[in-house]
């Protein structure tokens, strides 16, 4: 890992304790967000999300398969994420890492926990046959906060996302050439993330702000303002008053959010 | 014999699908690019020269090049298990061998460039699309080079030597020669073939996908002009 | 024949002239071509072509000057990060001659250096010191990070547009041939400083370059473009490598330039920043003769032994 400059460090833990962000922007400031929407015509869902620098593309492919035994009337839900070599030169090729993987799965919480995703009407066959979606991300550009960029991705992906219809004909299933149906979505949600420098929490941190901070806060959080996933990350603690800086701030900052979708 | 026949879809014997070129796409890599061919979408990014801590792929005397090919899951019509296959080992392969014989890293012995080609979206021909964008990175990246390896193929479709196959044409077609060259030499880079083909018809087809790649390498060009260009 | 003019943009394998001319840097022949093995302007002086790069990664050379930052600390040497494929090793008796003393208490992992290449070895490996005027750690201010062949263009001919950008900002500012730049001065003019380097970066083969710097630093600063002078004569834009001379002269203005600020500082009120530094400082008690970038008085001579 790269060792990060001890001048880097201080002035921007010194930035930061005077309010300010080596990019100029506030405390609770996100950078520029765009999200694009279809950009994969193979993929049934797809999204393409820029957050200052950083760019992840997600691609959703349903899938057939049965349910999971004690769930047998409702869809799947599968979420990776491949932090490619490209996207960093401290990503290395290989089976996802640690990171990756925690990646995922706090995007993925989001999603399964607001339970945004009605899945019992992805089901073709109680006990048989459901619809899998497999969300897959790809990070394609590291310039810090992957969290956010990739739920944004994914809730846009989600959105965009059409299945062809299924029927069960002589108990098989078939699928329509030509009738699709759109994703039943009854919610959204994105991703705040914060990290602590100093004694301050400071939202979408850049590379170097996540390199010299000392903790990490992912909030998700719906649009009516529901908590639904958190996660700590980074090596140091955080007190209660900061967690509830950050659960506050983010039910603000995920109304901007959800607008870019 | 070069008849007036009308592909399924729509194009001439000898005429590519619509290319987009654009180099400098990525922040983080020293050089990128972001290649378009018919429903082919391909990202590269190229590292280096750098440091490498792979002891044995170093040579004393001049750089080396690591190729990774990789096709997004959702890049093909069914979901792709992620991470390398055979076939994708294989392209890498080929690939950092038909990139290298341009290469001109004397001056960077015991170093590294990685080269991460990404196919985001397949449609068939995403081995030539690959070698274009790597090139095209590579230049990006500031890489000393002879020449800009170009790649494109030719095959045979109902009997026909035509340019460029898509995805159909290469599923249904009886043959597909891809190739990358040097367009300043004209030299050979890569070549494969897979199906039946004549000598004379062979031979129809590495014409052509020379010529092909001699059109796709103005493109190459033209996109690098554009991203360094002032006015 | 030549097919190309002076300070055209070029690509790898692109035609320049016929055999009579000579293949200079960023080129070479084949078959009685002279070809562009890089992209990059064509420099052309009399009958030899060259390309400069716009882009290349730094290859360490001997006498250089350049910014690095300590990696890791082994038993009688730093291992610095130079950025580039080539590590570079700062040996302990480069630094404190023949005493001894434990190494991670003068500079430790995280450590930004202003370093002088001493040699350069078969493999590359760059072996630094700290022999000259201003070598040796960097206290506070930040890293600006830009491709070293921009170098020449954010320095200027004989130093015109980094002393106009340290003059307007009052910022002192180190710049290593490896493209890294050292910059500090008030809070808010590191950061303008850094956006001002990065747009000298990416515009540095466009021509007016220094007056569109001029106007927009005095824009930022005092909110409005600078008095009218006689129009200047166009600067020419430099891509070449400077000579090491300009590099000297660079550092003897800002030593000059720092005993000022420094005589004048003593007489100001130190800001809460100072203060803090120099509360660190005592609290550190090093040895000062080592450092540069502080305010203190001889921060700027190396004490070699």
């Amino acid at each position: 890992m790269d060792i990060v400059p001890e001048i880097t460090r201080q002035s921007i833990t010194n930035l930061v304790k005077n309010d300010k962000r080596e990019d100029g922007r506030g405390l609770t400031e996100y950078r520029d967000v765009s999200i694009e929407t279809n950009v994969i015509s193979k993929a049934e869902g797809s999204a393409r999300v820029k957050l200052g620098g950083t760019q992840v593309i997600v691609g959703i492919k349903p899938q057939l398969g049965s349910p999971f035994p004690d769930t047998p009337d409702l869809g799947v839900l599968m979420t990776n994420c491949e932090m490619l070599p490209m996207a960093d030169p401290n990503f290395e090729p290989g089976p996802p890492s640690d990171d990756s993987i925690e990646l995922a799965r706090v995007v993925d919480r989001g999603i399964r926990e607001s339970e945004l995703v009605e899945l019992d009407k992805l089901c073709v066959e109680e006990g048989k046959h459901v619809w899998m979606l497999f969300i897959d991300l790809h990070i394609i550009d590291n310039c810090g906060n992957l969290f956010d960029a990739c739920e944004l991705a994914v809730m846009a992906a989600l959105k965009s996302t059409k299945l062809p219809v299924a029927t069960i004909e002589d108990e098989e299933v078939v699928l329509s050439e030509d009738e699709t149906f759109d994703l039943p979505i009854n919610n959204e949600l994105a991703l705040c993330t914060f990290v602590k420098i100093g004694d301050k929490m400071v939202i979408d941190p850049t590379l170097d702000e996540e390199r010299v901070a000392s903790a990490r806060l992912n909030v998700g959080v719906t649009k009516d303002g529901h908590i639904c996933s958190m996660q700590k990350g980074g090596q140091e603690p955080l007190t209660k008053d900061e967690i509830l800086y950050c659960v506050n701030t983010a039910v603000t900052k995920v109304k901007e959010l959800i607008e870019y979708l | 014999m070069m008849s007036e026949m009308i592909r399924e879809d729509g194009r001439k014997f000898d005429e590519l699908r619509p290319i987009k070129i654009e180099a400098g796409v990525l922040e983080r890599a020293d050089g990128s690019a972001y290649l378009e061919v018919g429903g082919n979408k391909i990202l590269v990014a190229v590292y280096g020269p750098r440091e490498s801590y792979i002891r044995r792929l170093l040579q004393p005397n001049t750089g080396v090049i690591r190729c990774r090919y990789n096709m997004a899951p959702f890049s093909v019509d069914d979901r792709k298990r992620p991470g390398p296959d055979r076939r994708s080992s294989e392209i890498s392969k080929i690939t950092a061998d038909a990139l290298r014989p341009a290469l001109m890293l004397e001056n960077y012995p015991r170093s590294m460039i990685d080269i991460y080609i990404e196919v985001i979206e397949a449609e068939g021909g995403t081995r030539c699309a690959g070698i274009t964008a790597a090139s095209v990175a590579l230049v990006d990246a500031g890489i000393p080079m002879k020449d800009i390896v170009v790649g494109c193929a030719a095959g045979k479709v109902n009997d026909e030597i035509v340019l460029d196959l898509s995805e159909v044409e290469d599923k249904e077609g009886q043959a597909d020669v891809p190739i990358a060259m040097m367009p300043r030499t004209g030299e050979i880079t890569l070549l494969q073939s897979d199906g039946d083909l004549t000598e004379e018809e062979f031979a129809k087809a590495i014409d052509l996908a020379m010529e092909g790649c001699r059109q796709v390498s103005e493109l190459q060009k033209e996109a690098l002009m554009k991203r360094y260009s002032t006015e | 024949m030549i097919y190309v003019e002076n300070k055209d943009l070029v690509i790898p394998g692109q035609v320049l002239a016929d055999d009579e001319y000579y293949s200079g840097r960023g080129t070479f022949k084949e078959n009685g071509k002279v070809c562009s093995s890089l992209i990059g302007l064509v420099s052309l002086r009399n009958k030899k072509i060259r390309v400069i790069p716009l882009k290349s990664k730094y290859v360490p050379k001997k006498g250089d000057v350049v910014i690095g930052k300590i990696n890791d600390v082994r038993f009688s040497m730093w291992d610095v990060d130079i950025n580039s494929p080539y590590s570079g090793i700062l040996p302990a008796f480069e630094v404190f001659g023949r005493e001894k003393k434990e190494l991670n208490k003068v500079y430790d992992v995280g450590d930004v250096l202003f370093l002088r290449v001493v040699d350069v070895d078969e493999i590359k490996k760059a072996k630094l010191g700290l022999k000259g005027r201003g070598m040796g750690k960097f206290k506070g201010g930040i890293i600006v990070d830009i491709a070293p062949t921009k170098v020449p263009r954010l320095i200027g001919k004989k130093g015109s547009m980094i002393n106009m950008i340290k003059d307007k900002t009052k910022c002192k500012i180190v710049v290593g041939q490896n493209g890294l730049v050292w910059v500090k001065g008030d809070e808010d003019m590191e950061q303008l400083t850094k956006n001002i380097i990065h747009l000298i970066e990416a515009e540095a083969h466009t021509s007016g370059l220094t007056n569109k710097i001029k106007n927009k630093l005095y824009l930022a600063i005092d909110g409005e473009l600078p008095p009218e002078e006689n129009p200047q004569e166009e600067e020419e834009f430099v891509l070449e490598k400077p000579k090491l001379q300009n590099f000297k002269e660079e550092l003897e203005q800002e030593e000059r330039e720092a005993e000022e600020k420094a005589k004048k500082e003593n007489e100001d009120k130190p800001n809460i920043a100072e203060v803090i530094e120099e509360l660190k400082r005592k609290n550190k008690k090093q040895d000062n003769s080592l450092s540069y970038g502080d305010n203190s008085n001889n921060s700027f001579i190396l004490n070699n032994k």
